[in-house]
């Protein structure tokens, strides 16, 4: 797709443009452009291998901690180049967060898995530390949960606790970007609705950009969706309109489970 | 549909649920015939025929929303199937309200025969609209099947056509009951019996607006015609 996608006139916090990328010789992202609104809900769906998990580990440049891997193309956040080799790694990814497929809690005490990040940036003082922590923990809906036993090791939650803890963990530096990779693929239905929930309060505050196998989270969580197939970005646009009346065939088929 | 889901399940449904859909329309045709015809040969039998056509079209509405609502729960239909699936539902209870209309013509011609309605009354005028309706159906499910747009047009723009017959046959009646004031109980009837025959074309045109719906995705109820055209074709 060459045209630019555009989500609507709000205000953008990620611009895409032209972005393609490398796993030494092969191609994983072909020219993708889109924009990416703020404080929305931005989707990748597409079947396994059509680059959407490569796009995601381009925002935060993820791909940077792999030789061998680069990213042509621009990605515009709030004025800079994320792609720019003079880009601040370590201050990018306290403003673009990422939770990961399986739950990664640091083998530490609940508190510290919040406190770790935030002291990598800030100094803050006992008591600001211990209000930061009250702040994440409830904006990742774990606090009423875990208020009790925050001293306990993150490991000793349950799988869909841990990615609230993970999810907490990204939001207590304070990001304006929450990536979300598959964030639950690996939990079981109920704990899967309260991250679906807590998507939609977090989105409030931050911008959200999630991939997702599961077409009906698309469907549910999403103001925004993109398809991508085989590193092309092949439909962008309103979720409704993706999964009510596709403009593409290739759209509708895969959504319609007529991809083959 | 012309081509395949992953799940050849999903697909067997969805065709099993379209011919359902599509036998319910066969069957509302022949009634509104059998009523067509009741009411030209002032036939009594075909009055019955009509009645006991009834209750298996109403089962058959039933049954097909169930299957809907089955296929609904386990599929997760989307995009083109969820309009296909809320196209049928829609276009199910648009068939059986034409049921209850043709039901409706079958009760007046027999009130009419049991009354002895003087002959003179114009009747035979109504022959040219219910054939009108009838056929209308018929196109509609032939355009239902073909998903074809087109004709679906065609269909909406032929409804203006019904309706002007009927308010040509009300003003008619209004002559003939204000001649003869006897007249005026069989005319009532007659302007019932037209009143149903008016509705089932404004039913088939439903069901054409949800073949546009199906197709084209877009809800095209209450827009006027040349913007449908402009919109659709």
């Amino acid at each position: 797709m060459n045209a630019t996608a555009t989500a609507t006139a709000s205000k953008n916090a990620l611009e895409l443009r032209n972005l393609s990328f490398f796993y030494g010789k092969f191609q994983g992202l072909r020219n993708v452009s889109l924009n990416i609104a703020e404080h929305k809900v931005t989707a990748f769906i597409g079947p396994s291998g059509c680059g959407k998990s490569t796009l995601l580990r381009t925002l935060n440049r993820m791909y940077s901690l792999y030789p061998g891997q680069r990213a042509e193309g621009s990605i515009n956040f709030y004025g800079q180049d994320i792609l720019d080799a003079k880009q601040d790694i370590n201050l990018l990814r306290a403003r673009i967060g990422m939770v990961f497929q399986k739950p990664t809690p640091f083998p530490m005490s609940i508190y510290d898995n919040i406190a770790f990040g935030v002291k990598l940036y800030e100094s803050l003082s006992k008591s600001e530390m211990d209000d930061r922590v009250e702040w994440a923990l409830s904006k990742a809906a774990l606090w009423t949960e875990v208020k009790d036993k925050l001293h306990q090791s993150g490991l000793s939650l349950s799988g869909g606790q841990q990615q609230r803890l993970c999810i907490a963990r990204s939001v207590a530096v304070k990001p304006s970007v929450l990536l979300l990779d598959e964030p639950t693929s690996a939990l079981d239905p109920l704990s899967t609705a309260k991250i679906e929930e807590l998507i939609d309060e977090l989105k409030h505050d931050y911008t959200i950009a999630i991939v997702t196998h599961n077409m009906q989270q698309a469907a549910r969580c999403s103001d925004y969706t993109a398809y991508m197939y085989l590193g092309e970005m092949i439909e962008f646009g309103a979720t409704e309109q993706i999964f009510f009346k596709p403009e593409r065939k290739e759209t509708e088929d895969y959504i319609t489970g007529r991809f083959g | 549909m012309p081509d395949k889901h992953l799940s050849s399940q999903f697909d067997s449904e969805l065709n099993s649920v379209s011919a359902r859909v599509m036998e319910m329309g066969g069957l509302v045709e022949s009634q509104i015939r059998q009523a067509v015809y009741a009411l030209s040969q002032f036939s009594l039998e075909a009055v019955e025929t009509v009645a006991s056509m009834e209750t298996r079209i109403n089962a058959m509405e039933v049954e097909i929303d169930q299957e809907l609502s089955s296929i609904i729960a386990r599929r997760q239909p989307t995009a083109r199937d969820l309009r296909l699936l809320l196209a049928f539902s829609k276009a199910t209870a648009n068939l059986e309200r034409m049921g209850d209309e043709a039901n409706k013509m079958a009760r007046m011609v027999r009130s009419i025969i049991e009354g002895g309605a003087p002959r003179s009354l114009p009747s035979s005028d109504l022959r040219t609209a219910a054939e009108l309706a009838s056929g209308q159906l018929r196109k509609t499910l032939d355009a239902f099947a073909r998903l074809d747009v087109k004709a679906a047009v065609a269909i909406l723009k032929e409804d203006d056509l019904i309706d002007k017959e009927f308010d040509g046959f009300v003003r008619k009646l209004i002559t003939y009951m204000m001649e003869d004031p006897r007249t005026i109980s069989p005319s009532l009837d007659l302007l019932f019996l037209a009143k149903a025959i008016e509705r089932i074309g404004d039913h088939s045109k439903n069901v054409a607006e949800l073949i546009i719906y199906l197709v084209k995705g877009k809800d095209v109820r209450h827009t006027a015609l040349d913007e449908i055209e402009s919109a659709v074709l």
